[in-house]
């Protein structure tokens, strides 16, 4: 997954998040004690410019799976793993190992999960609705907000169930370059 | 019993001997320099002596570290990711690639991506929340054990550890101590005598100089070696000093330069002893714990302290809270409301010889203070910047930004706009709906949003 040197770097943050920040993480190769730490939501509420992102909520959502209040060291990597850049060895790899985090598929996904509230694998009129909510706060009012939702479901809607499935996400976003606007490139 | 007397006179002898030496020493090599402002150079060599000794250190680590095909980890000073710093909109159009026109403002799914990263960027390396931590080192200082290369490294080094350890522990901490206690004693003694003096010149000359005597005893007490640059702005009477803050001891290493009317909330304990004996013998202003609310009165009283020319300069961190000396954050604007001259001062500490940030959140007073008596050295730059005034056409908030910048400039520090206030409380609403103000404008049509923009 990640190189070692990024793994300490992320390791030397994410145990400064914590809310005890007396207990310092030893990290050393060949003895990862990732699960001996676990931050809370609020700890990332902490964050000041994650906490003025309209979107923070949901992005520390995607941390903490089904009924978790806590993630550890190896969770939070496992998430951060879906925006490492794609390297050029990875994309002549043949399909049969199993599909990297980090994949143009599973960068698209993580991005529909965010707008699946409910995690029924389809993006509803009323999630959108309410996704379209957080980013704009109270600057448009509920009918111009209706046609923009309206419109993005018709332009994507395929199979005239009024509502938007990971296949038809992936249809409207071949143009995007995902496999750069979702990545965070590491200094070393 | 008779038996015993010998030994008794013995050791009442020795007793006596031992603090004639000590009040000897301290005369000759504390309190005569600490008077005159003078120094022997012991201390500039012993920094050079340990500068010395760190790279050898360092220079073992990376020998170390390639014998045993380890990898080297070094902490990156300037974040551990590649962000570009966009504007929403700018990050928005540039995602949706040039095909589209600017002018058609619309929604598309393709725009979380740009909330996405920006989301996961601060939670891997956010600009605020690291400035409330200890600043990563690029080299080891002996201090602590906590540098992830320490592990597989010489004996030879250990053995240096070690004795790093005892010089500091059994022959630095005992004469720091005996030193701050001196200081501070003397300080409460000088300026509560100085105090019954009746008002005039000789008591304002005593006054300073028992003043910078006492800081400078104190500086001693904490080895700190103070390079002041730009003197000739020194702060003057009727003005306001501001500077960056890291640590309560900011204010031992400026009083030791210049004499300042201290602005602060009345403590209790051992520093309400201290404040109320220096109160009698110069003008500082002291606020009760119940005034401090009060913006108005804090605000007059200062205003009043000012107009005063023949008072002294007041020194103010306008930031509010300790910072880790990476960065300058938020200036408080109440300071820069009053209309007086401001006299900028910046503040850069050499993390290398000790850690001088005040994290409050995690020791106490006495635990810190403690801590930077057990480290090598308190190195650390001053300079006084040119004094600025408030430009007609600018408010309090503006001037505030400008001397902040002045002030991270000179000390190589990262300007922030943000709140040092975030270490203890939340972000406020309003700056999120700022965000989502501007994405707005991005997808609706709305005229009166494009026409402002």
């Amino acid at each position: 997954m990640f190189c070692l040197v990024s793994i300490l770097h992320l390791g030397e943050r994410f145990s400064k998040r914590f809310s005890h920040p007396e207990e310092v993480l030893w990290y050393s190769p060949g003895c990862c004690q990732d699960d001996v730490l676990e931050n809370s939501r609020e700890d990332f509420q902490r964050i000041p410019e994650l906490a003025i992102n309209p979107l923070g909520d949901r992005i520390i959502n995607a941390f903490f799976p089904e009924g978790e209040d806590q993630v550890n060291f190896r969770g939070f990597m496992r998430t951060l793993a879906h925006f490492r850049p794609i390297e050029d060895n990875e994309k002549s790899k043949d399909l049969a190992s199993s599909e990297p985090l980090n994949s143009r598929n599973n960068k698209l996904l993580f991005a529909f999960r965010l707008y699946d509230l409910d995690k029924d694998d389809r993006i509803s009129r009323e999630e959108l609705l309410q996704v379209l909510r957080m980013m704009v706060g109270v600057n448009i009012s509920d009918d111009q907000l209706g046609s923009i939702a309206d419109r993005t479901i018709q332009e994507a809607d395929q199979d005239g169930d009024c509502a938007i499935s990971f296949s038809e996400f992936v249809k409207v976003l071949e143009k995007v370059d995902v496999e750069q606007k979702m990545s965070i490139r590491f200094l070393h | 019993m008779s038996s015993l007397l010998p030994f008794d006179s013995l050791l009442c002898n020795l007793l006596g001997l031992s603090v004639t030496l000590w009040i000897t020493l301290l005369l000759i090599f504390i309190i005569v320099p600490a008077i005159f402002g003078v120094s022997f150079g012991i201390r500039r060599l012993y920094m050079k002596t340990l500068l010395r000794i760190f790279t050898w250190a360092t220079l073992r680590i990376e020998r170390g570290v390639k014998e045993n095909s380890h990898m080297l980890y070094k902490p990156l000073t300037n974040g551990i990711i590649a962000k570009d710093s966009t504007s929403l909109e700018e990050g928005i159009w540039d995602l949706r690639g040039n095909g589209r026109s600017l002018d058609k403002p619309e929604f598309e799914l393709s725009d979380i991506f740009y909330f996405c990263r920006q989301g996961m960027e601060s939670i891997m390396d956010d600009e605020v929340t690291k400035r409330f931590s200890a600043e990563e080192l690029e080299t080891w200082n002996l201090l602590s054990r906590t540098n992830y290369n320490f592990q597989h490294i010489s004996l030879r080094l250990t053995v240096l550890w070690g004795l790093g350890m005892l010089v500091r522990y059994t022959f630095l901490l005992p004469l720091r101590i005996a030193l701050a206690f001196t200081g501070v004693g003397l300080l409460v003694f000088g300026t509560t005598l100085v105090g019954y003096l009746p008002n005039g010149r000789c008591k304002e000359f005593l006054s300073k100089h028992v003043h910078l005597m006492c800081y400078r005893i104190c500086v001693r007490a904490l080895t700190a070696i103070i390079t002041y640059h730009g003197s000739e702005n020194r702060p003057r009477k009727g003005g306001i000093c501001v500077a960056n803050h890291t640590s309560p001891i900011d204010v031992i290493i400026l009083a030791s330069d210049g004499y300042y009317a201290m602005v602060g909330q009345v403590h209790g304990g051992l520093m309400g002893i201290i404040q109320r004996a220096m109160v009698k013998a110069c003008p500082h202003v002291w606020f009760e714990r119940s005034e401090v609310k009060d913006r108005h009165l804090v605000a007059k009283r200062l205003t009043d302290h000012v107009q005063d020319k023949s008072k002294l300069p007041i020194l103010i961190f306008p930031e509010g809270t300790c910072i880790n000396n990476t960065s300058v954050m938020m200036f408080k604007k109440g300071s820069f409301e009053v209309g007086a001259t401001v006299y900028p001062v910046a503040i850069k500490y050499d993390p290398r010889f000790g850690e001088a940030f005040y994290n409050s959140s995690k020791y106490g007073m006495i635990t810190y203070l403690l801590r930077m008596m057990t480290s090598w050295a308190i190195v650390c730059s001053v300079w006084y910047l040119p004094p600025m005034t408030r430009q007609e056409n600018e408010d309090a908030v503006q001037f505030a930004n400008r001397v902040k910048s002045a002030i991270a400039r000179q000390g190589g520090l990262v300007d922030l706009l943000w709140d040092g206030g975030l270490k203890r409380e939340k972000v406020k609403d309003a700056f999120k709906e700022e965000q989502q103000k501007l994405y707005s404008r991005i997808i609706s049509g709305n005229q009166e949003n494009r026409s402002r923009s």
